[in-house]
């Protein structure tokens, strides 16, 4: 690994000291089938609060499944099956009395391609906070959607533009005007299944650095294919192979000392 | 790796002989595609073109009717001042046709004269006298329609040149309308009687209004049933059903269903609608029915792809943040897809509009004089009007057939046209 990498770890492992270490969302025994195959097999793992979870792994291991159960996301697939158990703040979320519409509030994604709503940038980000009845008036909507565009860090880039078309942004406006969107109905764990993967490097690091900023009030799972990625941005990473959990720890241990040997040669980028 | 070295193949020669026929026989592949292609583009627009052109032939001469201008007299005698809705308006229309040819002297000479005129004449002055009551004991000039005869005649039709008994028009007969034509009392004006009038039993006066409102108030029918119901049942499948043998049964049938004969959907609705309800026959009402159970499983069909083109991400965003599945359905997907529904819509409306089969068993085929005033009425529409017009032994209603044929296809142009439009103003980019 190069220098930059080096220090991202060295980095890593100081961040890792000083933290809270409380589980927001646990998973045990996790299986998933699509149809007769089966996709997931019996992963256990915990998402610790306020902290960033880096799901590593080559191509169809399984990480994006994982990350999609952790809001059902899954349950729109007819023949997605999950077994096992998953629990946010203790509870189960695949308990059929479960409100799914509250735990996609509550744990909100970001998805590969930026995804905005063929609408304005207000609307867009005025969306979630309407359906779920966040604010009580127009100036009350009007604070929501300057918070969350000025936590996603795009707010003076478009406040003056806010009528204008979500879709007419650059590509790593628009995966920040998604981010934004995601904030505005407060959740408390924020998804993201390769976040950077359509954007330039200058919008990938405006976006890691916004990552960063977030996990001062969010919980935040990301699914990526860049180890530098993961090495920047998050505490803890998890790695995948052929639906496995192959080994789980902080990210700096990761990095520098896994103690699986497929990890070792896919962070040191011998395979994958 | 296995033990055994591959072979390296010989370095593949470029330049020879077979491989540059090779090129050619793959270069002419193309240009033979292309070609057929292009010859059955042709064909088609041949076909459609001479179909036009056949029909502006014979019909643009339904658009215009040789007029007589006839200078009537209201004399009080016949028209009384107080009541003119009661006047003998035959014999002040004989009264004209005298003057008109002062050196006749049969009656039966004056009779034959009396039939160059439309026998819609008499409620023609009738009509403009009860508009005009002021014209009472005065004389006034008004166009009135030729007969049909005449009309062909001065239309060139019927040929002045045939032996006497071979025409339809007696010598007599084209000298008295001879005569007219040289003191210039003969015009040929619009024929705007083709969409005020109803239909009639005399092609002068025969016109497509009544067909016009039958079929207006049918695809009202149509459109006001088959859009929610097709939108509902579209959206139930694609997004609620579950993937079962139960759905795939309904979505199968469904598709047959789209390729059922038309007459079949009419003999259903005289079963169902006529004879089990008792709904009145010859009614746009049972007529829209019909036609929307037969658009419905196009506009399911056209629904169900309109909407399953809608890129997954815009559910998964809406889903992300929390969207119910009513939200994400009514706020989100149908939005993007309406503008595709929109188009299904009315190209199933533009099929139902030119569907003439169902229409006939449930007796939209009737002779009406006078449009429908609501759904209930007794009505016709464009297409069975064409039928019914076609079947016509009057000269007029040939060239009537294809003009009514070209008005409707000028609807359908139109429909489509506005599908087009919409399609291109509402498709939204994501």
């Amino acid at each position: 690994m190069n220098m930059l990498a080096e220090a991202a770890v060295e980095d890593a492992i100081n961040r890792d000291s000083a933290r809270t270490e409380t589980v927001k969302m646990q998973a045990s025994g996790v299986n998933v089938f699509y149809g007769e195959k089966q996709a997931l097999f019996d992963v256990d793992l915990a998402v610790r609060k306020n902290q960033v979870t880096a799901l590593i792994g080559p191509s169809g291991c399984g990480k994006s499944t994982f990350l999609r159960c952790l809001n059902r996301m899954n349950d729109t697939i007819d023949i997605c099956r999950v077994t096992g158990s998953i629990t946010l703040d203790g509870e189960d979320i695949y308990d059929p009395k479960i409100d799914v519409v509250e735990l996609r509030a509550r744990v909100g994604m970001v998805f590969q391609k930026p995804n905005p709503f063929p609408k304005s940038i207000y609307e867009n980000v005025a969306y979630g906070p309407r359906i779920h009845g966040l604010a009580s008036s127009r100036s009350e909507l009007d604070a929501i959607i300057e918070t969350s565009l000025q936590k996603a860090g795009l707010w003076n880039e478009v406040k003056d533009r806010l009528n204008e078309p979500g879709t007419g942004l650059s590509g790593g406006q628009q995966q920040r005007l998604c981010i934004a969107r995601a904030i505005a109905v407060s959740p408390e764990v924020i998804l993201m299944d390769e976040p950077c993967s359509a954007l330039d490097p200058i919008a990938t690091a405006r976006v890691e650095e916004l990552i960063d900023e977030l996990r001062e009030n969010y919980t935040i799972v990301i699914v990526t294919h860049s180890m530098q990625q993961a090495a920047r941005v998050s505490q803890r990473t998890a790695m995948f192979h052929l639906g496995r959990l192959v080994e789980e720890g902080p990210t700096g241990k990761m990095f520098t000392n896994p103690e699986d040997k497929r990890t070792q040669d896919y962070v040191t980028g011998r395979f994958g | 790796m296995s033990g055994a070295a591959p072979t390296v193949p010989e370095p593949f020669d470029w330049s020879s002989p077979q491989a540059a026929a090779r090129r050619r026989r793959r270069y002419a592949a193309d240009r033979r595609l292309r070609i057929y292609g292009l010859v059955s583009v042709l064909v088609a627009v041949g076909l459609l073109g001479i179909l036009i052109a056949s029909l502006v032939v014979g019909g643009y001469s339904a658009f215009v009717q040789t007029h007589i201008a006839v200078e009537f007299t209201a004399d009080p005698e016949n028209v009384p001042a107080g009541d003119p809705t009661s006047g003998n308006y035959r014999a002040v229309i004989t009264n004209a046709v005298q003057q008109l040819f002062p050196e006749l002297e049969s009656r039966s000479e004056l009779r034959t004269a009396g039939d160059i005129l439309s026998k819609g004449t008499a409620n023609m002055v009738r009509n403009h006298v009860v508009a005009n009551p002021e014209l009472v004991g005065r004389s006034f000039t008004l166009e009135v329609p030729a007969s049909d005869p005449f009309d062909q005649l001065n239309k060139g039709v019927i040929d002045r040149n045939l032996p006497e008994d071979r025409r339809r028009v007696s010598d007599f007969e084209i000298g008295l309308f001879e005569s007219l034509e040289a003191r210039g009392l003969v015009s040929t004006l619009f024929n705007w009687a083709l969409f005020v009038n109803s239909d009639s039993r005399f092609p002068e006066l025969a016109g497509l209004a009544g067909a016009l409102v039958g079929s207006f108030y049918a695809l009202l029918v149509c459109f006001l049933v088959s859009f929610p119901v097709g939108i509902a049942a579209a959206i139930y499948l694609e997004e609620f059903a579950p993937k079962n043998r139960w759905t795939d049964l309904v979505e199968v049938n469904i598709n047959n269903l789209a390729a059922v004969p038309s007459i079949v959907f009419g003999l259903l609705g005289l079963a169902v609608f006529i004879q089990l309800f008792g709904l009145p026959r010859s009614a746009p009402l049972v007529g829209g029915l019909v036609l929307s159970l037969m658009t419905l499983p196009t506009m399911i069909i056209v629904t169900r792809a309109a909407l399953k083109s809608i890129p997954p991400s815009v559910r998964e965003a809406a889903l992300g943040i929390g969207a119910s599945r009513h939200e994400v359905i009514l706020h989100h997907v149908l939005p993007l897809a309406l503008p595709g529904i929109l188009t299904g819509t009315i190209i199933g409306l533009a099929q139902a509009l030119g569907e003439t089969a169902p229409l006939l068993l449930i007796g939209m085929n009737a002779f009406l004089t006078t449009p429908p005033g609501g759904v209930m009425d007794p009505a016709t529409a464009l297409p069975t009007q064409i039928f019914i017009w076609a079947d016509s032994p009057e000269r007029g209603f040939v060239s009537r057939t294809s003009a009514a044929i070209l008005v409707l296809l000028g609807f359908l142009i139109v429909m489509n046209a506005i599908a087009i439009h919409l399609r291109q103003r509402f498709e939204r980019r994501w």
